[in-house]
């Protein structure tokens, strides 16, 4: 079993060697020889993601049988000594982990085999894909790890490959700074998030995941606090929360199935991962889960709202991805973990059918904005479908996946305001008066609504723009479906993205279903009718004065730029000036200083007659008078 | 292991000086052409190569804490002046670098087109080597400043025949201000000295400054540390680094940032924080302070950075800030972590420094606004290799880097006992603002020079990566990965040494 696990971590990452390595190291024939050697940097792209897939299934399949004894399966290769806690070098496979590893290897393989056609002019196409494999190999690592600091490696590595991977087209600025952005902006999490490694590890005496887990009701209230806290200032970077979700719109960027399996399936879905991973620490931590409520209203309602105002297609469904992960968020903050973990299940499978949908249309209508689409329903039918079925998802609306999960995290937030803080099993006694919760779960709970409104309005506006009314200039009439192998895996992800929700057998909870069916229609019929007056108009104009505010996600790019990117540059320039003036002046300084001094010095060696007798008379007048004074 | 004959090991020991000593010496005899002369060099320094190979494939792991390979010969007996080398694992790793690093560094050298004053240079670096072994083998005070002081003449050598067009200057820069440290160093030394009677490190260190009343130990503290701070550089001491760096050929870049610097912090784990412990104890915040002030400072200086080797310079001051904070937190996590980061370190900015040196050899140029950018697309292989060891350097897990930087946070975390926690907490959350601003610095520039559409330099004729090159980086990526993936592979040979000084107390 973990022999099986380990392989499956090592296998993409073999396989992404073999790809940087491999079409290098070997001579293809000069006919097509760019062609080959995609063509052979595809099988090192594509077979050991699947064998990765098909080992995760199988561990999957194992540990939800209870094939293992119903218990977590672990195996430690060794142990580093540091000098202090030892790092274990280990993995684990729990409920949690084997599902979402299949989750992984799934959507993985899915990108891999739809770049293989996305990507086939791209003379690039072998590091592109290497990278793909190094970012499989890292997800895994974090979902399977059994110890904080090797998590922390695969963290890291992924955000490593989306940022080699969003500058995959470096030519254009743009890109290049857009991948700067993501890397930055999630590393500035990730030292929170490290340092969150540290308090937890110190407060439970190890470094071992199932030992922080088991031992935290031993680490006092602050130290369960400040270090989830600080553990959610990751979670924000990777899973791109307010206030450091900046990165992920730009993020867009990159090639459009990076944005399907990194920006919208996986590695956003790490910080969710995690959370639910040492959820018990979580659950102990009232303040934390306060934080992550709010945190969660403000993202979900105000990605939500961007969401509406933007043009480019790929940016809405970025804003999307921001919104319904703070949904996870919130899920969370609600106590219910599984409700979060369901969402995030049904997310992955329908937010990376959209984005590579998404693909198809613009790979076809060579455009990213709405304004240049239109009317592609006719041209496209398969691609059609399956957008709708996405769109539907993510309205929540029944029978598609997303009506169950969004129903799974609403009951959740609606029933959170009126339980008391602490009534989890194990928890400690809460510090934080009843009431500030309950008014931030009212908070959120409101919020969670009003977002599915607004969700419904935005996945209306997306999908009417671009497959009905008239066509648009340029798309002309050349559009048409893709090739085979980008139009099979979205054919393939259309099936759990419809048909997941019944994988869960718990009955929705009809009276919050209703509700929110209801709101998301409310909110898709106001679009629609505001559409139905001018077709070619944009709907957003239904925002009114908000819109440009909205256009701009709220100016919070802006805001940073000039709180934070701004004040460095200048801070940098001052420390060189410094450096040059008043640090190495004092050397140079103190080099003059001794000149001069020698100069001083010089004068009683330097030939000069007069000088040495008046020195010598100096000397003589000071020495008697000395003697007379003191004698 | 079988015990090795008694005197196969003070051969090996002794051999890893005399052959690059010879080889020097020789050099000044020998006529040569260049070809020759060029694979003259690659037989010295490899065969310098195979002791250390010989010395680390005996060493006993399972006893890293003890001096191994022993040599202790009476030298000057009227100063009690002794000959007395060994290793143990703190200082064989960095033994192991250096002779690699050297090597690697002729490897370089022989496809270099460069041949005017090429013997000069090549006696230079190879008495430089024995400087540099000789400071990481010796265990007597007297002969570690002797050493200490050898590596600076040739440095300034190499630096003043191949240096760029500021050299004069860079090399009188470095050698009096290094010269400057060096008598402080050699005051606390005889300090030392003249309060415990003994020149021998071993002994010292065992008796724990027994001796050692807490005042001289703080004020011979300060002293070696001031002169040991130089070298590394230590914040604000730093100035002399960023001139020669930029003005130093290739080959002295990589050996001034890969092992001279390492100097400096080695003399903390062999002399200053095992001889002196009171004294450290008492200037351990200090140190934490100056070298947090040194990570961030360092990362702002490389931000406004034009040229690349300046900016390569001084992300060094950031790195070896990093590496004295591991130093100041006196614990096993710390002083592992610093020595860790010294590896690292040399490896990586050792990389660093070839590929610069590369880009200036084909640009023409090291300036950023001039290189423009599209590296990627005109040289994909050095673009690639330039962004896997700026990658390394920022300190990305699975990569070198990491681990130095992150034990080091570590160890701040929980500081030893009696040091203030606050205070190295505070550290600790500068020193993490630290590493996010190294990585802004080190992705700006990837940025600048190799992404983007290419700027209006053409590289020279010479093309991308050539074979010696690639046969000189390979063992650094290697070594980069090798270290990142298995951190136990120098982990485990650090931490029984450090453990012991440490937790003798």
């Amino acid at each position: 079993m973990m022999v099986m696990v380990a392989c499956a971590v090592l296998l993409p990452f073999l396989g992404a060697v073999g790809g940087l390595l491999g079409p290098r190291a070997v001579r293809f024939a000069a006919r097509r020889a760019a062609w080959r050697a995609v063509r052979f940097a595809a099988w090192f792209a594509v077979v050991p993601t699947a064998v990765a897939a098909i080992l995760a299934g199988v561990a999957a399949v194992r540990v939800l049988r209870g094939g293992t004894g119903g218990t977590a399966v672990a195996g430690t290769l060794t142990v580093v000594e540091t000098g202090s806690l030892p790092v274990a070098v280990g993995l684990e496979v729990t409920r949690l982990s084997a599902l979402t590893g299949v989750l992984v290897t799934v959507v993985a393989l899915a990108v891999q085999v739809y770049s293989v056609g996305y990507m086939r002019d791209d003379r690039r196409y072998p590091s592109y894909s290497a990278f793909i494999s190094l970012f499989t190999s890292a997800m895994l690592l974090v979902v399977y790890a059994a110890d904080l600091i090797v998590l922390y490696v695969g963290w890291e590595i992924m955000g490593l490959c989306s940022y080699l991977l969003i500058g995959h087209w470096w030519e254009d600025r743009a890109n290049s700074r857009a991948a700067v952005k993501a890397f930055l902006v999630t590393r500035l999490g990730d030292v929170g998030f490290l340092f969150g490694i540290f308090v937890l590890a110190v407060g439970a005496g190890s470094f071992r995941i199932d030992d922080v887990v088991t031992k935290y009701p031993a680490m006092s209230t602050t130290v369960l606090t400040v270090g989830t806290l600080l553990l959610l200032v990751g979670v924000a970077g990777k899973s791109a929360q307010a206030p450091l979700h900046t990165w992920l719109p730009d993020a867009m960027a990159g090639p459009t199935p990076i944005s399907a399996l990194i920006h919208a399936a996986t590695m956003v879905a790490a910080g969710i991962f995690i959370v639910a991973r040492l959820f018990p620490l979580f659950l102990a931590a009232p303040t934390t889960l306060a934080v992550l409520a709010i945190m969660a209203a403000l993202g979900m309602l105000g990605a939500a709202l961007a969401a509406l105002a933007q043009d480019d297609l790929k940016r809405v469904l970025a804003y999307s991805t921001i919104s319904q992960l703070a949904f996870m968020a919130g899920a969370l903050a609600a106590r219910d973990d599984d409700a979060a973990i369901f969402h995030l299940f049904t997310h992955g499978a329908f937010k990376a059918l959209l984005f590579l949908c998404a693909g198809l249309i613009i790979h076809r209508a060579a455009t990213n904005l709405m304004s240049g689409m239109g009317g592609l329903r006719r041209a496209m039918p398969i691609t059609f479908a399956t957008t709708t079925i996405g769109f539907a998802a993510l309205m929540g609306l029944p029978p598609a996946s997303g009506f169950f999960s969004k129903d799974a995290a609403l009951a959740a937030m609606g029933a959170a305001p009126g339980a008391a803080p602490g009534t989890a099993p194990g928890a400690v006694p809460s510090a934080v008066p009843s009431a500030v919760p309950g008014a931030v779960g009212w908070i959120l709970y409101g919020t969670a609504l009003a977002t599915v409104a607004v969700t419904g309005a935005y996945a209306t506006r997306a999908w009417l723009r671009t497959f009905f009314g008239e066509p648009r200039a340029q798309t002309g009439d050349h559009a048409r479906e893709g090739p085979a192998s980008m139009l099979w895996p979205v054919i393939l992800l259309a099936v759990p993205a419809l048909l997941l929700g019944f994988a869960v057998p718990a009955a929705p909870h009809w009276g919050t279903a209703a509700l929110s069916v209801a709101l998301a229609l409310l909110g898709a019929g106001a679009v629609y009718a505001t559409w139905r007056g001018a077709p070619d108009a944009d709907p957003a104009r239904l925002l009114g004065p908000l819109r440009r505010a909205c256009e701009q996600a709220f100016y919070v790019d802006t805001a940073y730029n000039a709180l934070f990117v701004r004040p460095v540059r200048w801070l940098a320039h001052a420390v060189v000036r410094a450096d040059d003036t008043v640090v190495d002046g004092a050397v140079r300084g103190s080099g003059r200083t001794a000149r001069g001094l020698s100069g001083v010095l010089r004068l009683a060696q330097n030939g000069n007659a007069q000088i040495y007798v008046s020195g010598l008379v100096a000397g003589l007048l000071i020495i008697v008078v000395g003697a007379v004074v003191l004698g | 292991m079988t015990p090795v004959p008694a005197l196969a090991v003070p051969v090996l020991i002794v051999s890893v000086l005399i052959v690059p000593a010879l080889g020097a010496a020789l050099l000044l005899g020998l006529r040569l052409q260049v070809r020759a002369l060029k694979m003259y060099g690659l037989a010295v320094s490899g065969l310098t190569l195979v002791p250390v190979v010989a010395m680390a494939v005996t060493f006993d792991y399972r006893r890293a804490a003890q001096i191994q390979h022993e040599v202790d010969l009476p030298w000057i007996p009227g100063l009690d002046l002794r000959f007395h080398l060994g290793v143990d694992g703190i200082s064989l790793p960095l033994v192991a670098l250096t002779a690699l690093l050297t090597f690697l560094c002729f490897v370089y050298l022989s496809g270099d087109r460069r041949t005017e004053r090429l013997r000069a240079m090549m006696s230079a670096l190879l008495l430089l080597e024995v400087g540099m072994l000789g400071t990481f083998l010796a265990l007597d005070l007297l002969l570690f400043f002797v050493f200490f002081e050898v590596v600076l003449i040739p440095m300034y050598f190499v630096i003043a025949i191949w240096g760029g067009p500021g050299r004069r200057a860079a090399a009188l820069k470095f050698i009096l201000y290094t010269l400057l440290g060096s008598v402080v160093l050699l005051l606390g030394l005889l300090l030392i000295w003249s309060q415990t009677g003994t020149l021998d490190i071993v002994a010292l260190a065992h008796s724990q400054g027994a001796a050692l009343p807490r005042a001289v130990q703080i004020v011979a503290f300060v002293t070696i540390g001031l002169g040991l701070a130089v070298k590394t550089p230590m914040w604000p001491l730093h100035t002399w680094l960023p001139d020669a760096h930029t003005e130093a050929p290739t080959v002295g870049s990589v050996l001034l940032a890969g092992v001279l610097l390492k100097m400096g912090t080695y003399g903390f784990a062999r002399i200053a924080i095992p001889v002196l412990p009171d004294g450290a104890h008492a200037v351990a915040p200090w140190l934490g302070a100056f070298a947090v002030v040194g990570i961030v400072y360092g990362a702002l200086a490389c931000l406004a950075q034009r040229d690349l080797k300046r900016m390569i310079a001084y992300s060094s001051v950031g790195h070896m800030g990093f590496v004295l904070l591991g130093f100041a937190t006196l614990t096993p996590v710390g002083v592992n972590a610093a020595l860790f980061g010294n590896i690292a370190h040399g490896l990586i900015t050792g990389l660093l420094f070839f590929l610069a040196g590369a880009v200036k050899d084909r640009y023409g140029t090291a300036d950023m606004a001039e290189l423009g950018g599209g590296m990627l697309g005109r040289l994909p292989y050095l673009g690639s290799l330039l962004t896997f060891a700026c990658i390394a350097s920022l300190g990305l897990p699975g990569l070198a880097g990491f681990w130095g930087e992150m034990l080091a946070l570590f160890g701040a975390f929980e500081p030893a006992e009696g040091l203030s926690r606050p205070l190295f907490l505070v550290f600790m959350a500068v020193g993490g603002l630290g590493t996010v601003l190294t990585a802004a610095y080190f992705l700006v520039m990837l940025s600048r020079v190799t992404h983007g559409p290419p700027g209006p330099l053409t590289p020279s004729a010479v093309g991308d990566v050539r074979t010696f090159e690639l046969s000189a980086w390979v063992p650094l990526v290697l070594l980069i990965l090798v270290f990142g993936l298995w951190p136990k592979a120098l982990l485990a040979i650090t931490d029984p040494a450090v453990q012991t000084f440490l937790e003798a107390r």
